[in-house]
């Protein structure tokens, strides 16, 4: 019987931990199918006996194409349960739900990515899927903000990073390690020169850094259309019915969680 | 498919036939039966005689909305460890369901396109298709009911058969073919012209049910701008003021349909299931997320979410307000905060 709630199910094929509260899942659907999820997307993974939770995923489609990777803090009862878990265990996955980063649609575009802190995991397909494909793109630029050094998520990768795009990161508190910048992220926008009429700029991050984020984007002079932003909220099914993740009258499991700002400046529950 | 009349002697004969069957639903009083202490309270429950049945209700404590979408439903069964397995439970049942009145015909057909636009709710749908509905013009309304200026006073879609009172006989529109076919069983005559007559006549009064305190000040049109455009107006604050964020609204509504997913699992930590409850917006932690922020953490906040839902965004979903006049919230709100009547009047 079709079920719109019915999981499909996968194997946890590979552990491995960011930092202290996030873990990096390699989850592999049963036959190894390709996920077909587009950078921005999220699935609903269910681990049987304890619930499901919405998690962005963070590997490009353009990177694995057997399995896929989620990026996971650790914060309730789904999510811990998943941090006990092992490779070979198995979970449930529905989707891939929601909207996309536009990565179609901004071929040709300088893309600015802003990630602050757990924003970075969805943001890093789309920054993977630029970097396969940088014929497309102009300019790619990535501003990384973490609460301290030991927070800061895919180290490696972000080393990598620094060679192959224009990147620029700080911290909100430094260690004695730290040797680059030391402040919030929006201390990194003076450091950029943008063309504002080719740049699109892909935010994400905890809500209380989108007002500050967006007002340095237009001080930027980039347009409404040309920000986009994810927003996440309470989700259940993921399929538009259960009412949770609603900003006022708009459900973000299907007409987000990727928004242009032009479209959610008219939501007084959105920012 | 024409329209038929029954006698008021012939109705009891064909409710008897079709609650043989044992999946007649139909309106009830609570104090038939225990509990005691109920009278005077109606419910849509399994009727066994039509003596059971009572079709001068004025309004059921909770709609029939609750046949298919239950309180509480199994969405899968699961076995955890080495012989996983995982299946969808979607049950359905076949139910005549007896005495729909207009306002909760209309909501219904509210939730039919919601579970059916967007991606289609099967759990919904099983059980929708297999239900036959029987309406029937309300006889009286509560003092809380305002049906009648939320235009639901009747409906001309979304039922099987429905019944007019005509003092000796009922007239009986047929709306689709499962409702001739429940007719079968039951001994009527066509309807002719000056029935048709009566009818148009009947329903001429059917405003007059509805208490004369219980109007509205404004044209139902203007109500979806009236309230977007008191968003940021001060009557939330204060009407929340005295909001215990119990829920009753929402457990009481018709087209409330929210519901939280939860699972469970047997002492053998191997055997469970993930089932959907109702849940409402009024909830403290409805907008809640894992690590502390709260989206509409306020009272006011969610006391004005779900008015804007009725008035404002079902409407945009549907094209038509999802308040239908019912008057249940109105009478379960303990602090009378949310009582569409007063919040539209004062808005206007």
């Amino acid at each position: 019987m079709d079920s719109l709630y019915l999981p499909r199910k996968a194997k946890i094929k590979k552990v491995e931990p960011l930092t202290a509260t996030e873990k990096l899942f390699e989850i592999e659907l049963e036959g190894k199918k390709p996920l077909g999820h587009k950078p921005g997307q999220f699935v609903e993974v269910s681990v049987f006996g304890v619930g499901e939770a919405p998690i962005s995923v963070t590997s490009s489609p353009s990177r694995l194409t057997k399995s896929f990777e989620l990026g996971i803090r650790k914060v309730g009862n789904v999510t811990n349960a998943i941090h006990n878990m092992r490779a070979g265990d198995i979970v449930g996955i529905r989707g891939p739900f929601g909207t996309y980063f536009p990565f179609d649609k901004l071929e040709g575009r300088d893309l600015l990515f802003v990630a602050g802190g757990i924003g970075i995991i969805p943001i890093r397909s789309f920054i993977n899927y630029a970097i396969d494909n940088k014929k497309k793109y102009g300019r790619i630029v990535v501003l990384f903000g973490s609460r301290s050094p030991a927070e800061r998520l895919f180290v490696n990768e972000l080393n990598q990073w620094h060679e192959q795009v224009e990147f620029f990161e700080t911290v909100d508190r430094r260690d004695e390690t730290w040797k680059g910048n030391v402040g919030v992220i929006t201390t990194l926008f003076p450091k950029v020169e943008l063309d504002p009429a080719k740049t699109a700029a892909i935010v994400v991050g905890p809500p209380v850094m989108y007002k500050f984020v967006l007002m340095e984007c237009k001080k930027k002079g980039i347009a409404d259309e040309d920000i986009i932003i994810s927003l996440e909220r309470r989700m259940k099914c993921g399929v538009g019915k259960c009412g949770h993740c609603q900003i006022n009258g708009v459900y973000v499991c299907q007409k987000g969680p990727v928004f242009k700002y032009s479209e959610i400046k008219g939501l007084a529950e959105a920012l | 498919m024409r329209n038929k009349i029954i006698s008021k002697g012939e109705l009891a004969p064909w409710v008897n036939e079709l609650a043989k069957k044992g999946n007649l639903i139909g309106v009830r009083e609570k104090g038939f039966g225990p509990p005691a202490g109920e009278a005077g309270k109606y419910e849509f429950a399994p009727i066994e005689s039509a003596e059971e049945l009572r079709l001068d209700y004025d309004v059921a404590v909770t709609s029939p909305k609750k046949f298919f979408q239950p309180s509480k439903e199994t969405l899968l069964t699961f076995k955890r460890g080495g012989d996983f397995k995982l299946n969808a439970v979607v049950e359905a049942e076949s139910l005549v369901i007896f005495g729909i009145h207009p306002y909760d015909a209309k909501a219904l057909s509210q939730m039919d396109k919601v579970f059916a636009d967007d991606n289609r709710d099967s759990n919904y749908w099983e059980k929708r298709g297999k239900a036959v509905i029987v309406g029937i013009d309300p006889a009286c309304a509560s003092k809380w009911s305002f049906w009648d200026a939320m235009g639901a006073a009747t409906v001309d879609k979304g039922f099987d058969l429905w019944l007019t009172d005509l003092g000796d006989r009922y007239f009986i529109e047929v709306g689709t073919g499962k409702g001739e076919k429940l007719l079968k069983h039951a001994t009527t005559s066509e309807a002719t012209e000056a029935d048709v007559s009566a009818r148009n006549d009947a329903r001429s009064k059917l405003a007059t049910l509805c208490a004369g305190d219980r109007k509205i000040k404004a044209e139902l049109k203007d109500l979806p701008d009236i309230f977007e455009a008191a968003y940021d107006n001060e009557i939330w604050e204060k009407r929340a003021e005295k909001c215990y964020s119990c829920g009753s609204c929402n457990l009481v509504c018709p087209t409330c349909y929210c519901f939280d997913v939860r699972e469970e699992i047997d002492l053998d930590l191997v055997n469970g299931r993930r089932v959907r409850l109702w849940d409402g917006c009024l909830l403290e932690s409805f907008a809640a997320v894992g690590h502390g922020e709260n989206f509409r953490g306020e009272r006011s906040e969610r006391f004005r979410h779900r008015l804007m839902r009725k008035m404002v965004y079902m409407n945009k979903k549907t094209g038509e307000l999802a308040c239908v006049g019912c008057g249940r919230c109105s009478s379960v709100c303990l602090p009378d905060i949310t009582d569409p009547v007063k919040v539209i009047n004062e808005l206007k």
